[in-house]
């Protein structure tokens, strides 16, 4: 049977499973649509919290990355990791204390103001809105990829199927299918893996293979070493970027993941506070097993890659070149005419293109798996993409039905009111969503790393000084998130988007730190904006501080109340 | 609970989180990124020691942290009489 036979067939039985679960799952309350009634076991809840996580960028283009940054990859695998330590330590058992809906809701009672609320809410939908739009358009390149067809028919079968689970199952709806969509994809990812380990090593598990020989008994790190300073790249194991630059973008990437709303409403889903750490600790673990992973198949497919096609004669090369080839994400140009390969650092003479997604994408084909496993890698792609944009749109939907129409424009509305609300916000930001996703903004690229530096900036220090200083106030933190929102908007406008004057050169980055990394400066302008201004300001009321006191025991947590 | 059990319970959990999380910055940010070159000329098996915390080590432990702080945490709720 042939690659999209098998496609096919994976894809739709899928589908079916993750159509069935809303139908069983769909939600009757509003509380099971916000937080799916706080009943959600904790490993369920980790497996969905990390299906919610890896998005189509971390299951086909992460590999790419680190395939071709070595070293500097780093800084993504360890980013989008230890941010759930954080989360597990300093967030998420004290917010599923408190007990509501969404991070407005504690932005806006600890903080005892409307106008707290209102910014969380404006930076809960920028950041969402943002990361959401790229996941569409990853939806549309999987299916056009592995479906032939058009990247916008992609994206509107993608819409259909986000549309029917997120607005009739709400949370509680999206948290089962995540589940199956979590075990989908990580039997996707590491099927391939495993076999190209053992294939190349000797060695079925990864982790263990790529620090292995290989057939000829040299190190695969070492050869891989030479072959990369042999053709003029940088040594694999050693990168390119400025120290201070690989520490400000792991620590935007670690502190924006543990305030990024889609993540944090995850913890209001289970039922104690011991349940929010565990369930941490679960998410964490699934993450890494793909994480894990990650560098070990971008080490296998570069070596692979390189001694296919280095210096190898055109018309000799495996059939998956041309497959590729037609695609567009390989390119064989033979600029000195001789019909050999070159593949080298330097542009002028480099004769092959190569496009990172290509790593994961034709890894079973480089290695000569069977059909079934290459179809099985576009059934796990479209997991990761749509439980992602599950998770995000939900996020937006409760904003605005549960932040602005409940809590600011109407609050005596009625709980079956509230549940349609719900309903038809999660239908406008599908539609929203998909229409970026058919029209995407020139500045797709950068929406990852400015949706992190922008929850990095903005929710972090709010929600930490909320639960650890028990001082902090409204005019404290409000300004504080203005500040940390205010500077990373205008660095991201002036360093990446190039929207302010002309784009400066990398020589100009502040500290010498890249926009990726901001989030870092901007987080600690937030914190220190914060502490000062609330120091000048009058303490909180009273009953904010009895507040705080009661979130940080984790006793009588209770159900998750809308009051 | 009382004021004083309440902040000997705050104090304990400050106590935890603080060890926790020197553990997290030395394993990722020192280990990782700040010492790389120096700890990348010790080798064991194919990895350089810095390279394998920064792309295996580093989250390895950022596990295990979570597994500690919940056993530590569930010790410590029933010390104070506070878990559910």
């Amino acid at each position: 049977m042939g690659i999209l036979a098998w496609t096919w067939i994976l894809v739709g039985l899928s589908f079916t499973l993750y159509i069935g679960i809303a139908i069983w799952a769909r939600a009757g309350t509003s509380k099971e649509f916000y937080i799916a009634g706080g009943g959600v076991p904790p490993i369920m809840n980790g497996m969905a919290t990390a299906a919610d996580w890896m998005s189509a960028a971390s299951f086909i283009s992460l590999a790419g990355i680190v395939s071709f940054t070595g070293y500097d990859g780093s800084v993504y695998l360890m980013g989008w990791t230890g941010g759930y330590v954080l989360l597990a330590l300093l967030l998420a058992p004290y917010l599923r204390k408190f007990g509501k809906f969404t991070v407005p809701d504690f932005i806006g009672d600890r903080y005892y103001s409307s106008t707290a609320r209102v910014v969380a809410v404006i930076a809960a939908l920028i950041v969402s809105f943002t990361y959401v739009a790229g996941q569409m358009r990853g939806v549309g390149i999987v299916f056009s990829r592995y479906l032939e067809v058009d990247i916008d028919t992609g994206v509107y079968i993608g819409m259909a199927i986000v549309l029917f689970y997120a607005v009739l199952g709400g949370m509680k709806g999206i948290t089962y299918t995540q589940v199956a969509q979590y075990c989908v994809l990580i039997f996707a990812f590491m099927v391939p893996a495993i076999f190209i380990s053992f294939q190349m090593t000797g060695n079925p598990i990864p982790q263990l293979g790529f620090g292995s020989t290989g057939e000829d008994g040299i190190y695969l790190l070492d050869k891989l070493d030479g072959l990369s300073t042999e053709l003029g790249f940088t040594e694999y194991t050693s990168g390119s970027k400025s120290m201070i630059d690989v520490f400000a973008i792991t620590f935007a990437l670690m502190v924006g993941t543990a305030g990024l709303p889609h993540v944090i409403v995850r913890f209001f889903t289970v039922p104690r506070v011991k349940d929010a750490r565990a369930s941490a600790g679960w998410a964490l673990f699934f993450i890494a097993i793909l994480y894990t992973t990650v560098p070990a198949v971008a080490v296998f497919a570069r070596t692979k890659l390189i001694e296919t096609v280095s210096n190898k004669n055109y018309s000799e090369l495996p059939q998956w070149v041309a497959n590729w080839e037609k695609t567009g994400l390989l390119k064989y140009e033979d600029k000195n005419g001789d019909g050999i390969v070159q593949y080298v650092a330097d542009k002028d003479t480099n004769e092959l293109t190569i496009d990172r997604d290509i790593m994961v994408l034709a890894n079973p084909e480089i290695a000569n798996l069977p059909n079934w496993v290459v179809a099985l890698v576009g059934a796990g792609g479209l997991a990761a993409a749509l439980s992602t944009a599950a998770g995000l749109l939900l996020v937006i939907a409760s904003s605005i039905s549960h932040d602005l129409i409940k809590k600011i424009i109407n609050p005596s509305i009625s709980e079956k009111s509230e549940l349609w609300a719900a309903r038809l916000s999660a239908a406008v930001a599908v539609l929203v969503a998909g229409y970026f996703g058919i029209h995407p903004p020139g500045f797709v690229a950068a929406v990852v790393a400015l949706a992190f530096g922008l929850a990095a900036a903005s929710f972090f220090p709010a929600i930490i000084l909320g639960i650890f200083d028990k001082r902090m106030n409204k005019e404290g933190a409000i300004s504080g998130m203005i500040v940390g929102l205010g500077l990373m908007t205008y660095y991201m406008a002036k360093y990446k988007l190039g929207w302010i004057g002309e784009m400066p050169a990398p020589s100009e980055w502040w500290f010498g730190i890249s926009p990726e990394g901001f989030g870092t400066v901007a987080m600690f302008a937030n914190f220190i904006v914060s502490v000062v201004v609330s120091r000048l300001t009058p303490a909180p009321p009273q009953e904010v501080q009895d507040i705080v006191e009661h979130i940080r025991i984790p006793s009588g947590a209770g159900e998750a109340t809308s009051h | 609970m009382s004021k004083e059990n309440m902040k000997a319970y705050w104090k304990e959990n400050l106590g935890y989180l603080a060890i926790l999380l020197s553990i997290w910055f030395l394993v990722s940010y020192v280990f990782g990124i700040f010492l790389v070159e120096q700890l990348n000329t010790i080798k064991f098996a194919g990895f350089k020691l810095g390279f394998w915390f920064a792309q295996q080590g580093s989250m390895y432990v950022f596990v295990i942290l979570i597994v500690i702080y919940v056993k530590l945490m569930n010790k410590l709720d029933k010390k104070y009489g506070v878990d559910e």
